[in-house]
């Protein structure tokens, strides 16, 4: 199958990208810079991401339709405002985790930001559920970009204005050049942010301007490091199908009204885990000295006994040392419980950590 | 007069007298990126040729380092442990890795000279 370009492609060849096949797409994964200097550039100015390779799903209806992804998302959308977003999962009835999302109330019904490599998958799935009772619309037509850090504000509000009045994981419609793009409070790196849904015909205008005020186009190496500082989970690493919201520290995410009645798929076994406890949970893990523990460096305790595994590792360049998360069993979860990392043959001492490994510095919102 | 040579896995060797300096080339640095991470072989210890020699990561992944010779570990670069990114700064003079006592000098005949190995790093990075 051939690989897909976004609608940025020229540009990113323009700014000296280096491309990775990234789930069927030709992305950028750094820029000249590199990843270190995109990475810090994103937390003390205003870094542009191209996301366009993630799906954006939009489904039409009214009450009925909120009546029947209450039966799919443990989220309370009766109650969720015109224009606000919900962090939540696509699951199995395991509880196992398909997708994660951000799902956004809009007037005519609801539009849901997947994952690249889940958002084909989620569409059957969520087809399958709902029938033909609703307009369903994976929109191709549309670019999705992200501007994070603390001067993203001041800059996306000088070519649109009205931006900085968003609340934090609240979004609305704006204009630019006479079409109509949606955005959003919201981003993956830690940073205050915006992931604006632009046509495909006018998003290298849009970024070009960005640009022009000061912000750079970042790579997904640097995506990777930001979120991963910020403690964020990336799909088909620290969650998948064969973990739960429950074992990805996630109950946040679970509406506690919704749990109450449970009926929502996935809804017994997450009933079950929280009041049963899990046996493996998420947490972040921070090696001592520099050693990087990647994705699938197993944990022992120290009795020498594997516990768990790492599902995300690299170095952090704002915490300027090596930053993981991964899933341990329940008993050494606790902060500052002292772990060993294998890499390379060699038991490494780390210890169980809170998350986020940088603070976030989101503007105050509804949430 | 010391002679600079290069092997194909990318690294730079440097002899004076039976002592050889080894690090990775500048090409290796740009198809690593940011270096964030650098073990060292342990000082007295052998090495053999073509062998493991310690290790370089960057924010993406980690690669091995081999050496180039055969020998026994007489000195190794703190510096670059300290502070990885010394290596991309300065690959191929203060950033070196590790020095040996060389135990076979016919090994350096094996290696490539500079314009070999420009030509075959361009090949290969193409």
């Amino acid at each position: 199958m051939e690989t897909k370009k976004t609608s940025l492609y020229q540009l990113h060849q323009d700014c000296n990208a280096k491309f990775v096949e990234f789930a069927g797409y030709q992305m950028p994964i750094q820029y000249s810079e590199g990843i270190v200097e995109e990475h810090k550039f994103t937390r003390n100015h205003s870094g542009i991401f191209d996301i366009s390779h993630m799906g954006q799903l939009f489904i039409y209806g009214g009450e009925d339709l909120i009546k029947d992804l209450e039966k799919i998302f443990p989220l309370d959308l009766k109650n969720l405002k015109l224009n606000h977003s919900k962090y939540s999962f696509l699951m199995d009835k395991d509880a196992g985790i398909h997708d994660d999302l951000i799902i956004t109330k809009i007037k005519e019904g609801f539009l849901i930001i997947l994952n690249a490599a889940c958002k084909d998958n989620d569409f059957k799935i969520l087809k399958e559920l709902l029938g033909d009772k609703y307009k369903m619309v994976m929109d191709e037509n549309r670019s999705l970009i992200a501007i994070q850090g603390p001067k993203s504000s001041e800059i996306l509000n000088d070519v649109i204005n009205g931006v900085k009045d968003l609340n934090f994981m609240s979004g609305n419609w704006f204009t630019f050049e006479n079409q109509k793009v949606y955005i959003t409070r919201s981003g993956y790196t830690g940073e205050d942010g915006f992931e604006i849904s632009i046509v495909n015909d006018f998003v290298h205008q849009l970024t070009r301007e960005l640009i022009n005020k000061g912000s750079k186009l970042i790579g997904l190496g640097a995506r990777d490091t930001l979120r991963l500082e910020a403690g964020l989970c990336l799909y088909g690493h620290d969650l998948d199908k064969d973990k739960t919201p429950v074992e990805a520290n996630l109950k946040w995410a679970i509406s506690k009204e919704r749990i109450s009645k449970g009926d929502f798929i996935g809804s017994d076994i997450i009933i079950k885990q929280l009041n049963d406890g899990v046996s493996k949970i998420r947490v972040g893990i921070k090696p001592e000295g520099r050693i990087i523990a990647r994705e699938k460096t197993k944990i022992f305790n120290q009795s020498d006994v594997h516990i768990g595994e790492i599902t995300s590792g690299t170095f952090g360049p704002s915490v300027n040392g090596p930053v993981a998360m991964g899933y341990v069993e329940n008993e050494f979860s606790k902060k500052n419980t002292k772990v060993f990392l294998e890499v390379r043959g060699k038991k490494h001492p780390a210890s169980i950590c809170s998350l986020p490994f940088y603070k976030k510095s989101y503007v105050k919102g509804v949430n | 007069m010391s002679k600079v040579k290069y092997s194909k896995e990318h690294e730079w060797i440097k002899l004076d007298g039976d002592v050889a300096t080894i690090g990775i080339t500048k090409h290796a640095t740009e198809m690593l990126g940011d270096i964030v991470f650098a073990e060292l072989p342990e000082k007295g210890s052998s090495v053999e040729k073509d062998g493991t020699a310690g290790v370089v990561e960057s924010t993406k992944a980690a690669s091995d380092v081999y050496t180039p010779v055969s020998g026994e570990v007489v000195d190794t670069n703190q510096a670059i442990v300290d502070d990885p990114s010394k290596i991309n700064q300065d690959p191929e003079d203060s950033a070196w890795f590790f020095k040996l006592k060389i135990k076979d000098p016919s090994e350096m005949d094996t290696l490539m000279n500079k314009d070999d190995y420009d030509k075959f790093a361009k090949e290969t990075s193409a």
